[in-house]
């Protein structure tokens, strides 16, 4: 049979019909990938236009209502649109049925339909910042009673983020079906690879967790349209029990970010020392740990509101062990890299980046789930701080670095080795830059959200808006270079260009419609190589 | 090898009415018992009665029984995960509202 | 788990399992967005415990009886339709379905009956009595609109699913050897039931 790409497929419909209609797992990836990418350019450009207001006191480009604006839609486009989706939905899509030895996922069209509500909530969410009251206002955690007396557009946009849920959970759910029915023969559940248990976990936060949102969503737009009076004080309402049920979904959800990404560093460590990996068992199991105990944190994002002491002490302790499963995977990691081969890859940059940019945010999250310290750091910039070291340097690192690995896969082109390490080196001074003040000034008191501040502050605020221009050349050199890749004549039809040993390094470059001509049959565990290099012997 | 369908045993018939007569009659109870003043115990009594229900209904009418150990371990995650969050609410609400 | 019992052998296969497994996965989700609902009345159950006893004495018993007894025996209906649809009985499988739908139905009539007798009486979100409503019996009816209001349109849901699965046999796309679609929406129609197992008691019965 002859060899045809994925790209170049042409089944019952032609043309753009051809990628919006199709059910391919590849071809749905590729139309996730666009979207994210899009989102992410324009909610970092509203981030850039939000650090040059801070740039000085007082008015510098926009008036207080739109800086508000500004922040929440950041917030909303980053999370929902971009890190929550993220890393599942593309590198997922494509790889998670290729990984498995199979040819699509459980449930293909289901897969598609995920991606109509991304686009359709999306859709409204821009449509939210021109109808009505205007842009919203009350930041991405749409707080009561705030969201509840504000004549900006909450409904709708709150209406949105629901919409957005549901791709979340289709996602969640098609996943978790491909894991438990789909792995080709001989490929037992310890024989799967390391991204895949943590899509797997993933899968079970997005399922369990994203309906409590749904639910608290429906009852902000109920409150706003009916005046039902579950939240609001003035009908003998709990604000707190809004924060509650907001958070029992909202902390889970970063481990939705974060999982898939740490599933990452699991696949690329292996590839890029040439090693099996140190403590596949573990690593295993901690991704469903990290899952289960991510349930049971969310009041640390609550110390100060109000709640009771009991229950503070008790979710700060909670929240240190949740900590042990995260510190489980890298002591592992770095295990495997011991005695290694390494090659320092661009892949592999990326994720010696992560590591040491996600240990600071991790650090720094233990200091706020310290209660004597977290009243005087929350709802500062050291939480802001905090969470884009976790957040952005986390899955937002790996996500240019999966789009790095998996890049001549994807599409059977080779990228411009050297510019995307520059890019990477922009990118790391840049974000350190940005966000490391941050800390400092957090410290020093410097509120979080607030559009105005004291003189004392203003030289954190110019250090750290010069470091997002050098962050941001840093991510369009990046793109610029992944798009310029994409544009070259010269294919790539190298199957296995880094070394690797899981099944998508050995199915076409890039891979056909059904990826397989025949099923595999696997005998070895995923990172097992022939010349193995035990520790002890050298190389 | 398919193991669609028929491999399943599914219940007969009567075993089904069965299962309803006990529904209906544990209805009758919990109404009954609406009218007697059972001070704390009304809550607990009226949800375990609605537990058992929930028991027979999943296990017989909806087959968890005879199906694959696959469907209890998902139906217990799902509802560990309910009971261990609400119980860290009530960590909260209990001391901000202490009962007097 | 095993790996014998994956289908992933190549070629287009029904996977029955697989189809019940995604259909088990998002009733899930279900049982977690009224699980959220729960947790509210929990919690304000527990801050407002007298008020919500005064508030619950205004609701029928009769009604939710009655409805309790409807959605049961619709459960029981669904299950016998598979029963049945296993022994080619298939006229008294569409039969049953139908029954079920009826059932439903009634139990979306009384519900209509019961919201308009309580707005007629002012009773409703930013309604005239609720003004002279305390604080707990304001959140009590408040709970119980969106409760049970979410929980009848989960039921047109399933109605509407059961109807599809009526015309599916009828088209004989669903069979003796093929039904996992009819047990799928059986499963959401006993979600459904169970959903309201719950409701009752919880506003009807606290005396």
């Amino acid at each position: 049979m002859d060899y045809v790409s994925y790209l170049e497929y042409k089944g019952k419909h032609k043309g753009l019909l051809g990628w919006l209609l199709s059910t391919d797992h590849k071809r749905i990836a590729i139309l996730y990938l666009v979207s994210l990418i899009v989102f992410f350019l324009v909610a970092m450009t509203i981030g850039f236009l939000m650090r040059l207001e801070m740039l000085s006191t007082g008015k510098t480009i926009v008036n207080p209502q739109t800086y508000n604006a500004l922040f929440t839609l950041h917030g909303v486009i980053m999370i929902f649109l971009f890190i929550i989706p993220g890393i599942p939905v593309v590198f997922g899509n494509f790889f998670l049925p290729i990984m498995l030895g199979a040819k699509d996922v459980a449930f293909p069209r289901l897969n598609l339909l995920s991606w109509y509500f991304y686009i359709f909530g999306a859709l409204l969410v821009i449509l939210s910042l021109f109808v009505g009251g205007g842009p919203i206002d009350t930041g991405w955690t749409f707080y009561v009673p705030y969201s509840l007396r504000t004549q900006s557009n909450v409904t709708l946009a709150v209406f949105a983020a629901f919409v957005i849920g549901f791709s979340s959970i289709l996602t969640g759910l098609n996943f978790i079906v491909t894991i438990h029915r789909m792995r080709c023969p001989g490929m037992s559940w310890f024989k799967m690879p390391l991204f895949v248990w943590g899509l797997y976990s993933t899968s079970w936060i997005q399922l369990l967790a994203t309906p409590i949102l749904g639910i608290t969503l429906v009852l902000i737009m109920a409150e706003r349209l009916f005046g039902i009076g579950i939240f609001d004080p003035a009908l003998g309402g709990d604000p707190l029990l809004y924060q509650h049920l907001f958070w029992i979904y909202s902390h889970p959800a970063v481990y939705i970010m974060v999982l898939p990404a740490m599933g990452l560093v699991s696949e690329i460590i292996p590839t890029f020392s040439k090693k099996d990996i140190f403590g596949y068992g573990p690593i295993a199991m901690s991704s469903l740990a990290i899952a289960f105990i991510g349930y049971l944190v969310w009041g640390h994002h609550m110390f100060s509101t109000g709640i009771s002491d009991t229950s503070r002490a008790i979710f700060s302790f909670l929240t240190f062990i949740v900590a042990i499963p995260s510190g489980v995977k890298v002591f592992n990691w770095v295990a495997t890299m011991y005695k290694g081969s390494i090659e320092t890859r661009a892949p592999f940059l990326f994720v010696v980046a992560f590591i040491i940019v996600f240990s600071i945010g991790g650090l720094t999250g233990l200091v706020l789930g310290s209660l004597n310290t977290d009243i005087h750091l929350t709802d500062t910039y050291f939480v802001v701080a905090h969470f884009h070291y976790v957040m952005f340097g986390g899955m937002g690192l790996l996500f240019f670095g999966g789009l790095h690995y998996w890049f001549p896969k994807m599409f059977g082109k080779m990228y411009n080795e050297g510019t995307a390490k520059f890019g990477l080196l922009l990118f790391v001074v840049g974000f350190n830059t940005l966000y490391f003040p941050m800390f400092i000034m957090g410290y020093l008191g410097m509120p979080r959200r607030y559009y105005d501040y004291l003189p004392e502050y203003k030289i954190y605020h110019i250090i750290s808006t010069v470091g997002s221009w050098i962050l941001i050349a840093g991510i369009l050199i990046l793109i610029i270079n992944l798009v310029r890749a994409l544009l070259k004549k010269e294919r790539l039809t190298e199957k296995n260009p880094w070394g690797g040993t899981t099944l998508e390094w050995q199915v076409d470059t890039p891979p056909t419609l059904e990826n397989f001509e025949e099923i595999p049959v696997v005998e070895h565990g995923p990172y097992y190589r022939d010349n193995l290099i035990k520790p002890g012997k050298s190389h | 090898m398919s193991e669609n369908t028929h491999t399943q045993q599914h219940p007969g018939y009567g075993l089904y009415i069965l299962v309803w007569a006990g529904l209906v009659g544990l209805t009758t109870i919990t109404v009954a018992l609406a009218g007697f003043n059972l001070a704390g115990l009304t809550v607990v009594t009226a949800l375990a009665i609605a537990i058992v229900k929930s028991l027979l209904v999943t296990n017989y009418f909806m087959h968890v029984r005879t199906d694959s150990p696959v469907f209890r371990v998902f139906i217990f995650v799902c509802i560990a995960i309910f009971i261990v969050v609400i119980v860290l609410t009530f960590f909260d609400l209990t001391y901000r509202f202490p009962l007097k | 788990m095993n790996n014998e019992a994956t289908i992933n052998h190549g070629h287009a296969h029904r996977d029955d399992l697989g189809s019940k497994m995604g259909m088990w996965l998002f009733l899930l989700t279900e049982l977690l967005l009224f699980g959220g609902m729960f947790i509210l009345y929990a919690s304000y159950r527990y801050m407002y415990a007298d008020n919500f006893k005064v508030a619950a004495m205004h609701l029928d018993t009769l009604i939710g009886s009655v409805n309790t007894i409807l959605l049961l025996t619709s459960s029981l209906t669904v299950a016998l339709s598979i029963a049945a649809l296993q022994r080619k009985q298939t006229r008294f499988s569409v039969y049953l379905l139908l029954f079920t739908i009826v059932a439903g139905g009634a139990f979306l009539v009384n519900k209509y009956f019961e919201w308009s007798a309580k707005i007629g009486h002012g009773i409703y979100p930013k309604g005239p009595e609720m003004a002279n409503l305390s604080d707990g019996e304001v959140i009590f009816y408040g709970l119980y609109y969106v409760m049970t209001g979410l929980h009848a349109l989960h039921v047109i849901v399933g109605l509407v699913f059961i109807g599809f699965m009526v015309v599916f046999i009828l088209k004989g796309k669903q069979t003796f050897d093929n039904f996992q679609r009819l047990e799928n929406a059986g499963l959401y129609w006993h979600l459904v039931d169970i959903i309201w197992i719950f409701l009752f008691p919880l506003f009807y019965l606290i005396h």
